[in-house]
């Protein structure tokens, strides 16, 4: 078997980004979570907030740290592994990416500081005001980054020079098509997925009576906010469908399955995909029903991908699955929300639950694995492309490479991240298992040092500072 | 026609560049010299000293990556697959290093494991960016706008060389951050090993200095011709006389001497390479015009950058404000 350079950089970097993506999918909804928690702290005086807050601000400062050091990685990937796409796009698209690192680090890492350790070092609103700007950073950082990943899918904007990519219109260039869709899709998964964690904790510390007012007001608020974010989803993801449908229809027909163009196109629920021969194995169809979810009337017509070149389709399975896997959590999130709050309205009836408290941790981790599921739809789904339509992933990849040149640094970043990962998320585990402190712990943090990641952990039980 | 910005941003990248070089070089340079600390009180406390500041200075590796990415994307797309391996070692020796810091002290089971990921992660990120510097210096071979050699090339002689030589360099600056940031014994083995490094710092620019011109007839040609020699010859004069106000210093200067003895020679060194390569940023092959990103690019990203950076700079001046001063036992990671 000889070794594939492109094969392996793409599995490369879809390794060290799945990693990574996990982190800002909670670091996101977090800080946000976070500086409502810290307003609620500023306007009711009341000291149930303070605690809630500094009790998941430690759990943050982890994650952003983790964020961070796996984020140091990513821009390099483009030089190391995909240097002629660099070359062709980094006119377009490095302003962007080196905006998402300068805001990043300008709101989120300095305004952290005053979050963890300026309780005592400045005025309440002044802490409030960190909250919110540390929220504002990372929303920022979703804006760029993703405008840069738009960019990519559905190009506006530019001139080709000599065979590379050139900015022509800014404006075009960062309000690309597919830009407002997948942003509010995105950040509306990331809060998502955060709620979800936020409820699991909740029902863990009710079940193990640890902070326990703390706990109801978590599972509280996460279900109030779900009932609303989780249908919004559906809605946003319906949209975000229909972007797809006009500026990249091959994408969109791998998603549905969909190989032969048929009139009006039935859905496909279920079935094996087989690219070699272009055909669905065992499709459970729905007749008609593609027409009307996909383009909103009852014979819009879904082309098939025999319409495009064998060489210009993407490979079927994943998005297809991946697709289905992620609408098959959004049922099950909207499902667990309405229940949450049948027993909710129920005179609290949900804090006796014990089996519906159990249900929410296990569906704890259920928000990450559909914002990866929905990545892998999105990226697999628009191949073979890196630019979408004109730059092909095969042309994307650093000449110089070697097949063992990537195997050697793909195995590295494997079992560096087999370490780091686990390590990091044992270790909110343990943040979690301690529960809320009471204030006089709370106030410990600021004994601690004024800066960024972990540093609340740093500080002994014992201090009396 | 808009304004020629590639002066601009070449300021701006070489100062960021330097900027790292001695921030992130002083506490890679910690971790190098915290496997020699005589105890684990000390090593704590050489730990601590850069415990608020060392991810803010990695940060500046981020700035400079993206920096040459979007000024100057050509020498990006040629440079970072040349030294893919360096790259690598280097990225992944930094994230041990830094979940070190973390981990270290909350299983105490694994803190031989997490010491060991300090220190080494600090030698061999040090030790990947020398050799990167090497490999820079020395050039590259390409086809077009493109790096046509192996994912090994960097292997040389002269790329391993700037490798231990940046070893040396960063553990100067590190003992100077030492003898700064602590006193007594501690302070006392700092001024000792810094002497050490300083030696090697001085052999290692010594034989680069050597080197560079017989290897590079463009680089002898820029010293050594006719009235350049004449300009240039400070140059040297100026290294050899901070190389003997810093081994004063560290034998018995003010606290904050050696350190600020450890930048000058990293300064002067810095503008010695510079005036070997300029105006080459893909060596011997591109000047920094032709590697140059659209007027168009640099400009939308100059205006952010004009307003951020002064912001993040003052913030960064704030926290080591906050933090000067003694390190102490009784604060920090425990």
């Amino acid at each position: 078997m000889t070794l594939d350079p492109i094969l392996l950089s793409r599995l490369q970097w879809a390794w060290v980004i799945a990693w990574h993506i996990l982190l800002p999918a909670f670091t996101v909804g977090l800080a946000s979570y976070i500086a409502v928690l810290e307003g609620f702290y500023f306007f009711t005086g009341r000291d149930v907030w303070f605690r809630i807050s500094g009790f998941w601000t430690r759990i943050f400062a982890v994650s952003f740290g983790m964020g961070v050091v796996s984020g140091i990685i990513m821009p390099f990937q483009f030089g190391t592994n995909w240097s002629r796409f660099t070359d062709a796009t980094a006119d377009v698209l490095s302003p962007m990416m080196a905006y998402e690192g300068l805001m990043a680090f300008f709101l989120e890492a300095s305004f952290l500081g005053v979050l963890l350790f300026g309780r005592r070092l400045v005025p309440r609103w002044a802490h409030f005001l960190a909250a919110v700007m540390v929220a504002f950073g990372t929303l920022l950082s979703s804006f760029w980054i993703l405008a840069t990943n738009s960019w990519m899918q559905t190009p506006t904007g530019y001139k080709v020079v000599d065979g590379r990519f050139v900015p022509a219109d800014w404006l075009a260039i960062v309000f690309n098509p597919s830009f407002p869709y997948r942003l509010a899709h995105n950040v509306n998964a990331f809060y998502i997925t955060t709620a979800f964690v936020v409820l699991g904790v909740g029902a863990y510390l009710v079940r193990r009576e640890k902070g326990v007012g703390e706990a109801r007001l978590m599972i509280r608020m996460a279900l109030d906010l779900l009932i609303i974010l989780v249908p919004l989803q559906i809605f946003l993801g319906d949209l975000h469908g229909l972007n797809t449908l006009e500026y990249q229809p091959a994408k969109l027909a791998a998603i549905e399955g969909r190989y032969d163009t048929v009139k009006p196109t039935p859905l496909t629920i279920f079935g094996i995909p087989d690219d070699k021969n272009a055909t669905m194995r065992y499709a459970l169809e729905i007749p008609d029903l593609g027409s009307l979810i996909l383009t909103h009337s009852w014979d819009g017509v879904i082309k098939g991908l025999k319409e495009w070149p064998a060489d210009e389709r993407p490979p079927v399975a994943f998005p297809f699955y991946g697709f289905r896997l992620m609408v098959a959590i959004g049922l099950i999130m909207l499902a667990v929300v309405i229940v949450g709050q049948v027993l909710l309205r129920s005179g609290g009836r949900i804090y006796r639950s014990d089996w519906f408290l159990r249900l929410c941790q296990w569906v704890m981790p259920l928000g990450f694995i559909a914002v990866i599921a929905g990545w892998v739809t999105t990226e697999v789904g628009r191949q073979p492309w890196t630019v979408y339509g004109l730059m092909r992933t095969s042309d994307s990849v650093s000449p110089s490479l070697t097949g063992s040149d990537v195997a050697i640094s793909f195995a590295l970043y494997v079992v560096v991240y087999l370490i780091m990962f686990p390590t990091g998320i044992a270790f909110m585990a343990g943040l979690v298992r301690r529960g809320p402190q009471d204030g006089a712990e709370a106030g410990a943090i600021e004994s601690g040092l004024p800066d960024r990641p972990f540093r609340q952990a740093a500080v002994r039980p014992d201090t009396d500072l | 026609m808009l304004l020629d910005l590639v002066p601009i941003w070449t300021v701006l990248l070489g100062l960021a560049v330097f900027y790292y070089v001695v921030f992130d070089g002083f506490d890679l340079g910690v971790g190098i010299l915290y496997g020699f600390a005589p105890d684990a009180v000390s090593r704590s406390l050489v730990m601590n000293s850069v415990g608020p500041i060392w991810d803010g200075n990695e940060t500046w590796l981020v700035f400079g990556g993206l920096g040459l990415l979007a000024a100057f994307p050509m020498a990006f797309a040629i440079i970072i697959p040349a030294v893919y391996f360096p790259i690598l070692i280097m990225l992944l020796a930094l994230v041990f290093r830094g979940v070190a810091f973390e981990f270290r002290f909350k299983r105490p089971a694994l803190r031989r494991f997490w010491d060991g990921a300090f220190c080494g992660g600090s030698v061999i990120a040090t030790f990947a960016q020398g050799v990167v510097l090497g490999t820079f210096i020395q050039g590259f071979k390409i086809n077009g706008r493109e790096f046509a050699g192996t994912s090994f090339d960097w292997v040389t002689p002269f790329a391993l060389l700037t490798g231990v030589a940046l070893m040396f360099g960063y553990a100067l600056l590190g003992a100077g951050w030492l003898i700064l940031k602590t006193e007594g014994d501690l302070q006392r083995w700092a001024r000792r090993i810094g002497r050490i490094c300083l030696i090697g710092v001085l052999i290692a620019i010594l034989s680069v200095s050597l080197w560079t011109p017989l290897a590079f007839p463009s680089i002898a040609d820029r010293w050594f011709s006719w009235p350049n020699i004449a300009f240039l010859s400070p140059v040297p004069i100026i290294t050899l006389l901070i190389a003997v106000l810093e081994w004063r210093a560290l034998a018995d200067g003010p606290d904050v001497a050696p350190f600020l003895g450890a930048v000058g020679l990293f300064l002067i060194s810095f503008i010695g390479i510079a005036i070997s390569l300029w105006p080459m940023i893909v060596p011997y092959h591109y000047t920094l015009w032709q590697a140059a990103s659209s007027a168009s690019t640099q400009a939308f990203l100059l205006i952010g950058t004009l307003f951020l950076l002064p912001i993040i700079l003052m913030y960064t001046a704030w926290s080591y404000w906050v933090f000067r001063g003694k390190v102490r036992g009784d604060i920090g990671y425990h």
